[in-house]
């Protein structure tokens, strides 16, 4: 009966090997001890002796083949054999030599690396916008094969069940047995100051205070352990951590706050948005539009303020283009540009943001949409913030933060009299980088904005 | 012989399939040494035997079931599973025990045949050792005291001539191995391994003057592996020649030889024999395969002999 | 009840269990005409003659062998290390051989022997004659490890090693040789794996064992008069260790501090602070302190050895050191912060 001879063992580690050359051809006799062929291991290349005795009848891999622990390689038997049975049973153990097929596709870490370290290459000098890498590390992540992702980063694929260690913020410190003891004495440990090394409640403070009397049964609610949770960051969020820390860390921030009084921007936007009502491709202005072009407009009249610090030195913006701060439902952010704010008209000005914004939101922008700024704009005013400041999106100079409108009341001087007065407010902050633009500069920007805002219909010239 | 041959034969087979694992020393080719030596032995005497012992195992009386079991990590092996290869221990049969640490079971042998000599009675024990034990320390060790105290222990260097891969010449400046035996008052003794006869009457020399004189020796038998150091060994630094020309020079072929030739053995008694030998073997291959796995509780119970002693509580 | 010295407490255990056994001897270096390099077999030869107590040549790693040889074949061999200094060159046989080959034979033998002999550094020895390595051995699976600290202990359990069918580690104090103590007459013996309380207390735990066991018991007295209560535990045996007596005296007192003569790193020490914070972590007031040889190579001067050697200002501190308590005095060695 003929035998099946299997690609055997020939190192204590080894799993496959790479059938390097018959030594024996089919027909040969065989004595045990005989070496039938030459495999290449992880560690040597070793010969590959038979222990038994018989006619070798058919190879079944070709020199050069890679076959695994226990498969197939040929058949023993006596000469004239008929091997069919043989051979079903070869194919039912299936198993083929495999060809050396890499993986088709390098793991989506390395990807999203490199998309990383494009840009921060050129982040010195050329000045990508910081959700840039995010956004385009995230389509390249996506599309790889869940079950590769898991492998190649279990830490990452599971959230951890294992709990954060405290930061020691809000916990109370106490040792092991005075936390028993406490339960035990009906000692609220809360109410405790530990007279232990960072102030650990320890035996002693158990027993003082259950000598005074501070017994508190009932107060003793254990809470049930809400353990935290330690989530993977996406690649987006990444970076946005690591531009945002480097903005902060690397320009030096200035912030001007200023109002401004938008009944006049209001009322406007109302009549330009009844104007356009029932027209077919008719678009809602926003307060935020003409916020962006109120910016768009400022800069193009102050072109010292329309900059970027680089490491050759200041590089002027040929022209204006304003970024919005959009935020994306998966917890990430991106800033689409509307080039040339300062010339287009408002409506045109609108009809765009409401695009980029939804294309952002669609994960659908170009990544020219969302680079090339020189300023943005960031609206929180929605949310009912009155005014916060932002950090600045390098390598832009400023960033306006847009609080919201209210009916404020204020001084007004009216036949030589103050008298209060309601009148629609809105807080802007700008962020300028001071490396470029400085105080004075930012002042006259901020108050060009305001002006404009305040006097809204130069913005329709 | 053959069937020592059969058995490391199947174990390479089984090894080749994955069935066994971790170290594997064969010892084919040198067959004749370990049947001669052991030959001249009463079945009271002890073995001690290196990690390469398979057939001193067998020669001393164990079976092949025991030693395959063994090699397949299985219940019913010699050593229950927990020794493998190089640990094949037979009380029975006073086999003492296959050693990985080379010279390492040299000193421990000796002590073997002191209680032998502590207790009066005229037992012999048998070391087997490499030529790559020599040079080590507990080799001189073992030697130096069994010369001083007298013990009745003949030590059998087994010279395959190679250090696993490294040849004699490279590791011992004196490569007659038994010039070191002057040093400790040991008597010597040196002769080719290829006749298992001459290696049972020359060892029985040797084991007679150690019964009767408490005399130690030291024995040199030139031998050879025909196979790697172990499984995972090609055996590169050994030329294709070499290799053919020590075959020739197979105690085994030999033997079947000289029963014809001399003892009147005809040849369809050898090959009732031969055959009887392969099924033996064959059953014990298939014995080994189909026996329960080493059991953990017995491990735990292997660890001390004190049985108020369980390292679960340690 | 009599009172010994430690080393004559050795020798009539060795004693009174050769006449009752006669597979039982004695072997080492100068163990017979030399009457024993720290005298503990004084008077065996001429008690058993040549055959059962056997000088050696300095050979370790050979006569340990023999001792592991004859073990299995049935005899009952009393090993002497002239110090565990020494065993270095033997521990393969040890380690290799004396604890592996009843699992390694399916459990087919037994190996009853005794290595015995003193540890511990003894008064400007140096770095290689100094040494406490119990840790070494009680790591290996299959031996087991005493160490006695009274002439009572030494007696008792030396009498249960050599009657135990496992290989035991039997290390006795250098320094401990000399110390008087009662023992009990005739065969009464201590079980292996079983802890003692020396002095019982209410305040702190200190565990430790051989000669610091002695320097612990002293720490303990100068505390008494500050009226802190320690408690002592010697666990006599290191392997199998009797945690459950540490267990109940830390679950009693809320403190522990272990105190050892070897150096830190993966001492017996941190086995028992591992175990003591599993088994006790709802009892422990404070982090279980360490006092042992600090991280040097023992010196050959006095000032330095006595430096990196655990004392009593060392063992006080710590002591105070889990119960939260300021340090009463300048400590004489500012050295002991390292740990």
């Amino acid at each position: 009966m003929a035998s099946i001879i299997t690609m055997p063992k020939l190192s204590p580690t080894m799993e496959e090997g790479v059938l390097a050359k018959w030594t024996k051809k089919e027909g040969d006799k065989i004595q045990p001890g005989d070496v039938i062929a030459e495999v290449e291991t992880d560690k040597a290349n070793m010969e590959f002796p038979l222990e038994d005795e018989g006619v070798l009848l058919k190879l079944l891999v070709k020199e050069g083949d890679t076959v695994k622990l226990g498969d197939p390689v040929a058949v023993l038997g006596e000469a004239g054999e008929d091997l069919a049975d043989v051979m079903k049973e070869v194919g039912q153990k299936g198993a083929q030599p495999q060809k050396k097929t890499d993986e088709p596709a390098a793991p989506p870490v390395a990807a999203t690396v490199r998309a990383e370290t494009g840009d921060r290459e050129q982040g010195d000098t050329k000045a990508p916008d910081p959700t840039r890498a995010a956004a385009k590390s995230v389509p390249v992540a996506k599309p790889a094969p869940a079950s590769k992702q898991a492998a190649a980063r279990p830490a990452l694929s599971v959230v951890q069940a294992e709990p954060a260690n405290g930061n020691g913020h809000g916990r109370v410190l106490a040792s092991p047995f005075a936390r028993k003891l406490a339960l035990e004495k009906g000692v609220d440990l809360k109410r405790l100051s530990g007279s232990g090394p960072h102030g650990r409640i320890i035996k002693r403070d158990i027993d003082e205070a259950a000598a005074h009397g501070e017994a508190a049964p009932s107060s003793l609610a254990y809470v049930p352990s809400r353990e935290d949770q330690l989530v993977p960051a996406s690649q987006m969020r990444k970076t946005i951590a690591r531009r945002l820390i480097e903005a902060k860390r690397e320009i030096p921030h200035i912030y001007l706050t200023a109002d401004a009084t938008v009944d006049r921007l209001v009322e406007m936007r109302e009549q330009l948005n009844d104007s356009g009502t029932g027209t077919e491709g008719a678009v809602k202005v926003s307060i935020n539009d003409l916020v962006i072009k109120a910016l768009a407009m400022a800069l193009a009249r102050m072109p010292d303020a329309n900059v970027s610090w680089t490491a050759e030195g200041i590089l002027r913006h040929g022209g204006v283009h304003i970024g919005m701060a959009v935020s994306l439902p998966d917890n990430g952010l991106i800033t689409p540009v509307v080039r040339d704010a300062d010339v287009k008209s408002i409506g045109a000005l609108a009809r765009e943001t409401r695009s980029l914004a939804e294309r952002a939101r669609a994960k659908k922008l170009k990544p020219e949409e969302y680079s090339g700024g020189s300023a943005t704009v960031s609206n929180l005013g929605m949310f009912g913030v009155r005014e916060f400041v932002a950090i600045i999106n390098p390598p832009e100079s400023v960033i306006l933060a847009v609080g919201t409108t209210e009916k404020r009341p204020i001084v007004v001087t009216r036949d030589g009299h103050d008298v209060l007065e309601v009148a629609r407010r809105m807080t802007l902050t700008l962020s300028c980088d001071h490396r470029v633009v400085d105080g004075v500069l930012g002042a006259k920007l901020l108050g060009e904005v305001v002006k404009l805002l305040e006097k809204p219909m130069g913005m329709l010239l | 012989m053959l069937t020592i041959r059969r058995v490391e034969e199947a174990a390479a087979k089984a090894y080749a399939q994955g069935k066994i694992g971790g170290f594997l020393h064969l010892g084919i080719g040198q067959e004749g040494v370990c049947v001669g030596a052991i030959a001249s032995l009463r079945p009271t005497d002890y073995v001690v035997g290196t990690y390469r012992e398979h057939g001193h195992y067998i020669a001393k009386g164990g079976s092949p079931k025991g030693c395959l079991a063994e090699l397949y990590g299985k219940a019913t092996g010699t050593s229950k599973g927990m020794g493998g290869s190089m640990h094949l221990f037979d009380a029975k049969n006073r086999m003492l025990g296959g050693y990985g640490i080379v010279g390492g079971h040299v000193p421990l042998a000796a002590g073997v045949a002191f209680q032998s000599k502590y207790r009066g009675d005229d037992d012999v024990t048998l070391c087997f050792f490499g030529d790559g034990s020599v040079p080590q320390g507990a080799f001189h060790e073992g030697i130096s005291l069994a010369g001083l105290w007298k013990l009745p222990i003949v030590f059998i260097c087994e010279n395959n001539q190679y250090s696993m891969g490294t040849p004699l010449y490279r590791t011992l400046a004196v490569p007659d191995v038994t010039e070191r035996a002057a040093g400790y008052a040991v008597a010597r003794d040196r002769f080719d391994g290829d006749d298992v006869l001459r290696v049972k009457e020359r060892i029985g020399e040797a084991v007679a003057r150690a019964r009767k004189d408490k005399t130690p020796t030291l024995v040199e038998v030139i031998t050879y592996r025909f196979r790697g150091h172990s499984m995972s060994d090609p055996g590169n630094y050994r030329t294709k020649d070499e290799i053919e020309e020590w075959k020739k020079r197979d105690a085994l072929p030999a033997a079947r030889e000289r029963l014809l030739k001399d003892f009147a053995v005809k040849e369809d008694e050898i090959v009732s024999l031969e055959a009887s030998i392969k099924a033996e073997v064959q059953e014990a291959v298939r014995f080994a395969e189909q026996s329960p796995d080493a059991d953990p509780e017995a491990a735990w119970n292997m660890v001390y002999a004190d049985p108020n002693t369980d390292p679960r509580k340690m | 009840m009599a009172r010994l010295s430690y080393r004559e407490a050795l020798n009539q255990a060795m004693c009174e269990e050769m006449e009752r056994d006669d597979s039982i001897f004695l072997m080492g270096e100068e163990v017979g005409h030399y009457q024993g390099a720290y005298k503990v077999s004084q008077g065996m030869l001429q008690k058993f003659g040549e055959k059962r107590v056997i000088d050696t040549p300095i050979a370790e790693c050979g006569f340990v062998g023999v001792g592991i040889g004859a073990a299995m074949t049935g005899l009952r061999p009393i090993i002497e290390l002239m110090t565990w200094n020494f065993s270095l060159v033997a521990i393969d046989q040890i380690v290799n051989n004396a604890a592996k080959i009843r699992l390694m034979s399916g459990g087919q033998f037994k190996m009853p022997v005794v290595f015995r002999g003193p540890g511990g550094a003894a008064g400007q020895l140096g770095a290689q004659h100094s040494q406490a390595l119990e840790y070494m051995y009680a790591n290996v699976p299959g031996l087991k490890v005493v160490m006695p600290s009274t002439p009572a202990d030494a007696k008792g359990l030396l009498k249960m090693a050599i009657r135990d069918d496992d290989p035991v580690i039997f290390i006795e104090g250098e320094r401990l040789y000399g110390v008087q103590g009662e023992v009990p007459d005739g065969d009464v013996v201590v079980p292996l794996g079983k802890a003692d309380v020396k002095r019982e207390g209410t305040d702190c735990t200190i565990v430790s064992w051989s000669k610091m066991l002695t320097v612990a018991l002293e720490a303990a007295e100068v505390l008494a008069k500050e009226n802190i209560s320690v408690e002592v535990v010697d666990p006599r045996t290191i392997k199998p260790l009797d945690g459950e007596t540490i267990y109940q005296s830390v679950r009693k007192t809320n403190r522990c501090v272990v105190v050892e003569e070897g150096h830190g790193f993966s001492n017996v020490g941190a086995e028992i602070v591992a175990r003591v914070q599993r088994n006790c972590f709802d009892d422990l007031d404070a982090p279980i302190e360490r006092v042992h040889r600090m991280e040097i190579p023992m010196p050959y001067a006095a000032n330095l050895e006595a430096m990196i050697t655990p004392d009593v200002p060392r063992i006080i501190a710590a002591v105070k050191r889990v119960m939260y308590l300021p340090e009463s005095k300048p400590e004489s060695k500012p050295q002991s912060k390292v740990e």
